[in-house]
């Protein structure tokens, strides 16, 4: 198994091809990282709507859509996220590829065109969008915003996220605040652009059956990122763990949530990652996890009980769906499941299944071309270059110590309980 | 075994009726690392009102019966599936819809042998009341998660708004009153109806030798023995052509208000080209009218009485049909007074012009093409679209005939005043933020 990446650099760009002919679209996507922080999250939360809104040749929405249309239903996306303390800016084209279309006009460079224009060309009065774009990309972020407090599961994540990391910037919401949407000035917004083309790593994926020597072309002679310095790493890992706090909601809801976070001090590269997933995968992972079986199947106390990795920041997050009666009682199991791993109780069995889980999850990853490019860009961003095969070999090298001794690492930091107002 | 290719798509597909009655559809993607496979039954949550196998009177089953037998399906005397599954490498799932029931795995590694753990587990039932019993716990949180998620309640207050009597007005996994009445009887009652190989399919996609797994499953299928198959006999009440109520909404702690607008079908026995036809015609005209290119939409948004989750759909199976469309809005009550009058304005007096027509076909040529890079879609897709006796290659050809006219006239047709209805999700008055 392998990746066909080839890399080229140019200025301020680094652009990655991966030729397969596994699709019949071509995916091409524009990533722009620069470290989360309070004062620009939520302006930069608004740029990518901004750009895709409105560009001097298509200045409304209508008009970006039907070129779309007319390139045979390419699809546009942009996506806000943040990848340990990293705030990540996505836009992305996926294009026909015209080889499986009776109409053979050459599509990749469509795909191209409409980046560069997004990019560079947006609709700007003066130094500053057009305030009525502004304005409406402000209250659908703010729609967006409140969407979240709705979804009770998203809530409760974001929530123990809050408490647990306060005062760190992992605590940011990739979407900011509301409280600053409302103060965010013209001025900002255009600071975050210049900043997000000037000062951002920039990385290019492509992935298709593509001419690469005519893409490479094409972005030296059209996309002008400056030479930059690379973004500073954030030092996610000198965080003092005091005593285990917990935090108590209540709202009318009928299901309550359960969410506890643990640090490990173990992010994406490191050695004992790879062995901390597999400890992840035992854990909460998947449907013959710990968690599963006994907080759902066995003890009938939950809808879904599961746990999560936050690769780039170190933590195991378990989330947890519960009947408020029953907090305790699930609390109680959750932590009996850690301590198990961590007393040994790991199986010949348990740990074969695990692993196969997780190749068979990493392979059909690689079935999609976005992703393809996540994977690809979980390693750029740790400065850990992926090797698939390499990958696998170190899957298939941990034991049960290995997971046991992760399990060690977990410390409890915060449980986040969302309950029913009824006492 | 036959075989369809599709030329400029660069795909084929291959396909056999075995002897008992399963069809078997095999769609090889070399390139793949995963192979996708589905073993789906025509049996949903409609299918509430039947002739049980050699039986001669029609019984009704408790709600949510359908989904309840999904869940108990994984487990057997000697455990769970999914144990199983993901001992082998794969992930398995299921779902229950309104018309189907499907079972499925995805895997990179030991193909042929997740392949035959799919169609064993599916065809050897095992039910105790005392795990019958114990299932209620589980599928009772399930029922009460999806009581608090304000999107699901929409789109079901919608859907209950417009239908008098008929099963699709009941929410998928029913309600924690209607399952605790399930018995061990009933689930094999409804297994022995609707599980049989001629009342089921199973779709593989993935670097498989389409002749190495026909025989495969041929030979899985040729070691069991099946009663000889039987038409399935279904019931369903008459039910009227108008809405049952025009208006209705819900408060719930949400942030923002949500508004859905239904138009019910009348169809009450429809398949095939018609079906398809249909089907595209009303999605095509929805499409023009409010996708991200129109008009409508431009305003809408513009205005802010949309954001850009506002969704719209059209679905029309053998028996029941309805188009939704809505989303977030801060006035529900003007968003639903607009809907409603642009279609009905539409239906009258049609603006909808060839040149829109043909952007819609070239998105969904475009956007038929993405679809392609996903088995799960091919799979699922294929065999909803086989059940109601429709190709799914033939979408995209048939769209491309679609003229103008029909188009109007489908609308014309659909959309009449009395079949229109709304329903909200407003957030509880009074302390909004806490």
């Amino acid at each position: 198994m392998k990746i066909n990446q080839t890399v080229s650099r140019q200025q301020g760009l680094s652009l990655r091809i991966v030729q397969t002919k596994k699709f019949k679209t071509n995916q091409f996507v524009f990533k722009f990282r620069s470290r989360l922080n309070e004062n620009d999250v939520t302006a930069r939360a608004l740029i990518p709507y901004i750009l895709q809104s409105s560009t001097k040749k298509w200045p409304t929405t209508a008009d970006f859509r039907s070129h779309l249309d007319e390139l045979y239903g390419a699809g546009a996306s942009v996506d806000v996220n943040k990848k340990g303390e990293y705030h990540i800016l996505s836009f992305a084209v996926d294009i026909p590829n015209e080889r499986y279309l009776k109409d053979p006009t050459p599509l990749a460079k469509e795909a191209l065109n409409v980046l560069k224009e997004m990019l560079f060309n947006p609709l700007l009065e003066g130094d500053s969008f057009s305030p009525k774009v502004i304005e409406q990309e402000k209250r659908t972020l703010k729609q967006k915003l409140q969407a979240l407090k709705d979804d009770k599961m998203r809530y409760a994540s974001q929530r123990l996220v809050e408490e647990m990391c306060k005062g760190e910037a992992y605590a940011l919401h990739p979407n900011g605040s509301e409280e600053k949407l409302n103060q965010v000035t013209a001025e900002e917004l255009y600071k975050a652009y210049r900043n997000m083309i000037e000062k951002d790593t920039v990385d290019l994926y492509v992935v298709g059956d593509v001419d690469s020597e005519a893409i490479t072309s094409y972005c030296q002679k059209e996309f002008h990122f400056p030479e930059r310095e690379p973004v500073t790493k954030p030092d996610v890992k000198s965080i003092n763990t005091t005593d285990a706090k917990e935090v108590v909601e209540s709202q009318k809801i009928k299901q309550g949530k359960l969410n506890i976070g643990y640090r490990t001090n173990i992010v994406y590269g490191d050695d004992d990652y790879i062995p901390l997933t597999v400890m992840n995968g035992l854990f909460g992972g998947f449907p013959h996890s710990k968690l599963f079986l006994n907080v759902r199947e066995k003890e009938s106390l939950a809808y879904y009980a599961a746990s999560r990795v936050e690769s780039h920041k170190g933590l195991v997050v378990v989330m947890s769906g519960v009947e408020p009666a029953k907090v305790e009682r699930a609390a109680l199991i959750i932590e009996e499941q850690l301590q198990a791993i961590q007393n040994g109780e790991v199986s010949e069995n348990e740990l074969n299944q695990t692993k196969a889980v997780l190749k068979n999850q990493m392979l059909e990853t690689l079935d999609a071309s976005r992703g393809i490019v996540e994977v690809l860009y979980q390693g750029e961003v740790a400065d850990a270059p992926v090797d698939i095969d390499r990958w696998f070999e170190k899957v298939d090298a941990v034991t049960a110590d290995h997971v046991i001794a992760a399990a060690k690492k977990l410390k409890k930091d915060t449980t986040y309980i969302l309950t029913s107002g009824e006492e | 075994m036959q075989k369809q290719t599709f030329k400029q798509l660069e795909e084929e597909i291959y396909f056999e009726t075995l002897e008992n009655g399963l069809t078997v559809y095999i769609l090889p993607k070399p390139d793949f690392n995963k192979t996708f496979a589905t073993f789906t039954t025509k049996y949903g949550s409609i299918d509430d009102h039947f002739k049980p196998l050699g039986e001669d009177e029609f019984t009704r089953v408790p709600d949510g019966i359908a989904h309840f037998l999904e869940h108990k399906m994984f487990e057997k005397e000697d455990g769970d599936v999914f144990q199983k599954f993901s001992m082998q490498g794969a992930s398995a799932n299921a779902f229950t819809s309104f018309t189907r029931t499907a079972y499925l795995f995805s895997s990179t590694d030991q193909v042929t042998k997740n392949l035959e753990t799919l169609i064993d587990f599916v065809q050897a039932p095992y039910f105790t009341e005392e795990t019958v019993e114990k299932e209620k716990g589980i599928i009772g949180q399930e029922i009460t998660m999806y009581d608090d998620n304000a999107d699901w309640r929409l789109y079901f207050g919608a859907i209950q708004n417009m239908f008098h009597h008929h099963p699709v007005r009941v929410d998928i996994a029913g309600t924690v009153e209607s399952i605790s009445h399930i018995t061990k009887d009933h689930l094999y009652q409804c297994y022995h109806t609707f599980y049989h190989p001629s009342n089921m399919s199973v779709f593989i996609v993935g670097p498989v030798d389409p002749e190495e797994y026909m025989e495969f499953v041929r030979a899985n299928q040729a070691s069991k023995t099946f009663d000889p198959p039987q038409q399935i006999e279904r019931k369903f009440d008459n039910e009227p052509e108008h809405v049952k109520v025009a208006h209705n909404e819900l408060n719930m702690e949400v942030q923002v208000s949500k508004c859905m607008v239904g138009i019910k079908s009348i169809e009450k026995n429809i398949s095939g080209d018609e079906l398809l036809r249909k089907e595209l015609s009303i999605n095509t005209a929805f499409e023009v009218l409010f996708g991200k290119t129109s008009d409508y939409y431009t305003d809408l948004y513009d205005r802010g009485l949309i954001d850009d989750h506002f969704s719209f759909d059209f679905t029309q199976e053998q028996n029941f049909g309805f188009g939704l469309l809505g989303g977030n809005t801060p006035d529900p009550v003007k968003l639903a007074a607009e809907i409603k009058e642009i279609l009905l304005k539409e239906a009258q007096n049609p603006t909808i012009t060839e040149k829109k027509i043909d952007g819609v076909k070239k998105k969904n040529i475009g956007g038929f093409l993405r679809s392609l890079n996903s088995p799960e879609f091919i799979a699922n897709q294929f065999t909803r679209y086989a059940f109601n006796d429709m190709d799914l290659f033939n979408a995209v050809p048939t769209l491309e005939t679609l003229t103008v006219e029909d188009i109007h006239t489908a609308l014309k047709d659909f959309i009449k005043e009395d079949r229109i209805t709304s329903f909200f999700i407003v957030p509880k008055s009074g302390g909004e933020n806490e």
